[in-house]
């Protein structure tokens, strides 16, 4: 039995320890908003946050999650009002969408260790997400948004 | 596990009104005899695409699947601008597998591909909206007593000019559900459309900005197995000679092995143990004829076969009797290979079947073909087969196919009663698709004394996917997809000839972004630039003067070039490539500016494009599928290829089937020529010119001219 908190609730979970946390979070727990797209931590659209660190769920056995914080696109705020969500529907910038939990994880964890993200701060932080629709233009003027907006919201 | 919010909208979408009755010229169903809403007060039904609640909320529903390219927004906006709906108070729900209602008026079927949604439907769905609107009007008129021609509408509601009196939609709806539907309603003119051209926020970003957004993978149905297929080591044609499951069983939570058409289904618990169950089988396969086949086989072939003549798609003049003129000829080979879509979703779907009927969730471009193979596998008519089409991790074409509800629903049936919801890994998804076409083409070219092109000669080897798919249209000898793009060449060329060799290895091939056009482009684009420095003009307007006959061609690329400052100088180290396209009912031209650094890495900084798709429903909508195009094929021109090897596909993941990431993303600017014309699409129109374009750019710096995709950085390496 593995103990975690997910989204900030206590969660025990009765697996292998081998098992990649994505299937815990998904299939067990049914937070569905964590996408599979190749199994082996080159899309991005997994990205969770352990303890606040961005991370590849699809990769990360459930066993290194125990005792740990996990945040998935479904805690990052109550409401979906999170600057990065905030700018991601002022921009318009999902197209199918498919990748967009995961490009919104790894925007939030930047901007959360960088107030006001350069370009080359977003290319490298962003680079390990896929998007094949390629929304990427609107996700760097998003992050660039999240931060005013952020900011503001601190008025 | 919970399954309400799809039961939900399963249930909401049951409950569209099931009428019949041909009006307008096309399909459209009233409200009557046999239909739900008949029975249902206060709703106004007077079409499968609407209905008005007494709260006055509009629920419009949307044929077109939702997989990035925003029809649940824009075919919102058509029917809500005729309508003169309130913007905040419309719902808008995705169309039942129900071609009778809902196939595309044009193609005849429910299934959608080749940039249809807008172009196809605007106009019935306006009719359909400006209907119920006079509905509206009438009904306010009948309960003010006032001629109808002094009543209008503003957003929800119904004002008499004269007093100023509104009635809210809502408040009209039993009155105006009583009325009969007009059969020739009025269209606003253009200058009234309150919605139509304005910038309107996706409906579906806040779902997909929280994790919401329910796409086929996160389906969860009570008491579901997920399973998964260990499919045949070739692309195509193997077959299970033998199987031994005994291992894959005797892992926990495998809870049935079965044998379908793509290979042995393990049902399991749950994904990875289904996975793991994959990986215990043992089993003989027949790999067939596949097996012998390689990509460096297809390409010696085809170049064998580039030297006989072909089918001939296109025959202006005398293109022999020109090339042997005597002017200065010039030649070329280029050749691209075999793509896959890579849609960010891997192929998925969910099934239950039971003995009277069978339910499908799938992430499908083909609801209508989902639904008629559910009911062949299933054995049941087709009105017995619901099929809840979830949003689309991506479509591009490769989710027209049904080879993955092929895979859900037999397994489903084998498991007797279970829903299953059957995934495909990454790996699959790369190995088992449906590939844009590999071919080969050869130019043959004729200058006179000014440089002006007498003679085109262009041959194509490759295989037709019409023509694979048994699907040629009558007794044509030329495959549409193979040659579109490539015999409409928009260029006035005196002596002009088009062939087509049909050579098909077995390869499954599949509708990928802009189809024929997708090479065709890049091909005739790249040869038409050989010309221009041939005869050493300016490649901009070089084409230009060639353009005379092609006006909204010679339109964009004028814009392109404008807004690109072509011409004007650039930081040392950059050029620029120009380019021009049809594409699906849209013109598209861009501007690239690169540069290649000295180990032949290649950069591109500015992509401009200017595009001509007539009316432009949600103009920053067009501009994301200008954006989203570029990255797509800018992702094939530098690293796209498949290859296959003893019938099997080589690449099986991202490592190896590279993407374009945000560190390398240009910046793309967008400018929309508003022509006035009927609309066009939008999903493929930005693909075409940009492979051309880019590699136009990199001749104009470097002088080498890239004849073969994907661009190879050793060969543009500085010596």
């Amino acid at each position: 039995m593995i103990t975690l908190v997910v989204n900030g609730k206590p969660q025990r979970v009765d697996s292998a320890p081998d098992l990649p946390l994505l299937w815990v979070i998904r299939e067990d727990l049914g937070l569905t908003g964590t996408k599979y797209g190749c199994g082996m931590a080159l899309c991005g659209a997994c990205t969770v946050h352990l303890d606040g660190t961005p991370i590849r769920s699809c990769v990360t056995p459930i066993s290194a999650a125990a005792g740990k914080k996990v945040t998935t696109i479904e805690g990052l705020s109550p409401q979906g009002t999170h600057p990065v969500q905030r700018a991601w529907v002022e921009l318009d910038v999902p197209q199918c969408g498919f990748c967009q939990s995961g490009q919104i994880m790894s925007a939030a964890a930047l901007l959360a260790q960088k107030a006001s993200p350069t370009d080359a701060d977003i290319d490298s932080a962003m680079a390990g997400n896929i998007c094949r629709c390629g929304t990427y233009q609107r996700i760097r003027a998003a992050i660039h948004r999240a931060v005013a907006l952020k900011k503001g919201g601190a008025r | 596990m919970k399954a309400a919010r799809l039961s939900r909208r399963a249930l909401l979408k049951g409950s569209v009104a099931v009428g019949a009755g041909l009006t307008l010229g096309f399909r459209l169903f009233s409200r009557g005899a046999g239909s739900a809403h008949a029975q249902t007060a206060g709703v106004f039904a007077p079409n499968q695409w609407l209905t008005i609640d007494r709260d006055g909320l509009v629920t419009i529903t949307n044929s077109v699947p939702e997989m990035g390219q925003g029809s649940m927004t824009t075919t919102a906006i058509i029917i809500a601008d005729e309508l003169d709906a309130d913007w905040n108070k419309i719902r808008v729900n995705q169309a039942p597998a129900d071609p009778k209602r809902y196939a595309n008026p044009v193609t005849g079927s429910q299934a959608y591909g080749g940039s249809r949604g807008v172009r196809d439907h605007m106009e019935m769905w306006r009719k359909s909206a400006a209907a119920a609107r006079e509905m509206l009007r009438q009904a306010a008129a009948d309960e003010w007593g006032v001629p109808v021609d002094s009543v209008d509408t503003e957003p929800g509601v119904v004002v008499h000019r004269p007093t100023g009196r509104k009635l809210a939609y809502g408040q009209l709806v039993d009155r105006a559900q009583a009325l009969p539907v007009p059969q020739s309603p009025k269209l606003k003119t253009p200058d009234q459309f309150r919605y139509i051209g304005k910038n309107l926020h996706r409906l579906d970003a806040p779902e997909k900005a929280t994790g919401r957004g329910v796409y086929g993978m996160d389906v969860q149905v009570p008491g579901m197995l997920v399973a998964s297929i260990e499919r045949a080591p070739v692309v195509s044609g193997g077959k299970v000679q033998s199987f031994d499951a005994t291992a894959a069983k005797a892992i926990p939570g495998v809870k049935h092995v079965v044998q379908v058409t793509h290979g042995i289904a393990v049902v399991a618990d749950r994904f990875s143990t289904a996975v793991a169950g994959r990986r215990a089988l043992k089993v003989t396969w027949d790999l067939g004829p596949m097996a012998q086949v390689s990509s460096a086989q297809i390409s010696s072939e085809y170049a064998a076969l580039s030297r006989q003549p072909g089918q001939v798609a296109r025959k202006d003049g005398d293109v022999e009797k020109a090339l042997a003129a005597g002017g200065r000829t010039l030649e070329a080979a280029y050749e691209v290979p075999f793509l896959e879509h890579a849609c960010m979703e891997p192929m998925n779907a969910t099934a239950h079947v039971t003995p009277d009927g069978c339910v499908v969730w799938a992430p499908t471009q083909n609801p209508g073909g989902t639904q008629a193979t559910a009911a062949r596998i299933a054995g049941v008519p087709p009105e017995k087969v619901t099929v809840n089409t979830t949003l689309l991790g991506g479509g591009f074409g490769r989710r027209g196919e049904i080879d993955f509800i092929v895979d859900a629903v037999e397994t489903a049936k084998a498991v007797g009663g279970t829903p299953v919801k059957l995934m495909w890994t990454r790996e699959d998804d790369i190995q088992h698709g449906f590939y844009r076409p590999a071919t080969y083409n050869v130019f043959r070219a004729a200058l006179d004394g000014g440089g002006i092109p007498v003679a085109w000669s262009h041959r194509i080897v490759g295989p037709g996917i019409l023509a694979q798919k048994g699907r040629m249209p009558g007794n044509a000898t030329v495959d549409p997809a193979a040659v579109t793009g490539a015999r409409d060449l928009p260029y006035d060329i005196p002596n002009l000839q088009v062939e087509w060799i049909d050579k098909d290895f077995g390869v499954p091939l599949g509708f990928w972004r802009s189809v024929g056009s997708s090479q065709n482009a890049f091909i005739t684009e790249s040869f038409i630039d050989e010309l221009a420095h041939s005869a050493g003009k300016d490649p901009f307007e070089y084409r230009r003067a060639l353009l005379g006959k092609s006006p909204r061609h010679k339109a964009v690329l004028e814009l392109a070039a404008a807004r690109a400052s072509w011409g004007s100088p650039l930081p040392a180290g950059r050029a620029r490539g120009i380019a021009v396209a049809f594409s699906y009912g849209s013109y598209a031209a861009h501007v690239i500016e690169a540069s290649v650094a000295a180990d032949g890495a290649v950069r591109v900084h500015r992509v401009v494009c200017a595009i001509d798709c007539g009316i432009a429903v949600n103009p920053d909508q067009v501009k994301a599928q200008m954006e989203g195009g570029a990255v797509y094929a800018l992702t094939a021109a530098l690293y796209g290829k498949i290859t296959v090897e003893r019938g099997a596909v080589q690449q099986s993941n991202f490592h190896d089937y590279p993407m374009m990431r945000i560190n390398e993303m240009p910046v793309v600017e967008t400018f929309i020529l508003d022509s006035g014309a009927a609309p066009g699409g939008l999903g493929e129109p930005g693909v075409p010119p940009v492979a051309p374009a880019l590699c136009n750019a990199i001749f104009a710096l470097t002088g080498k001219r890239v004849r073969t995709l994907p661009i190879r950085p050793e060969e543009l390496r500085k010596a």
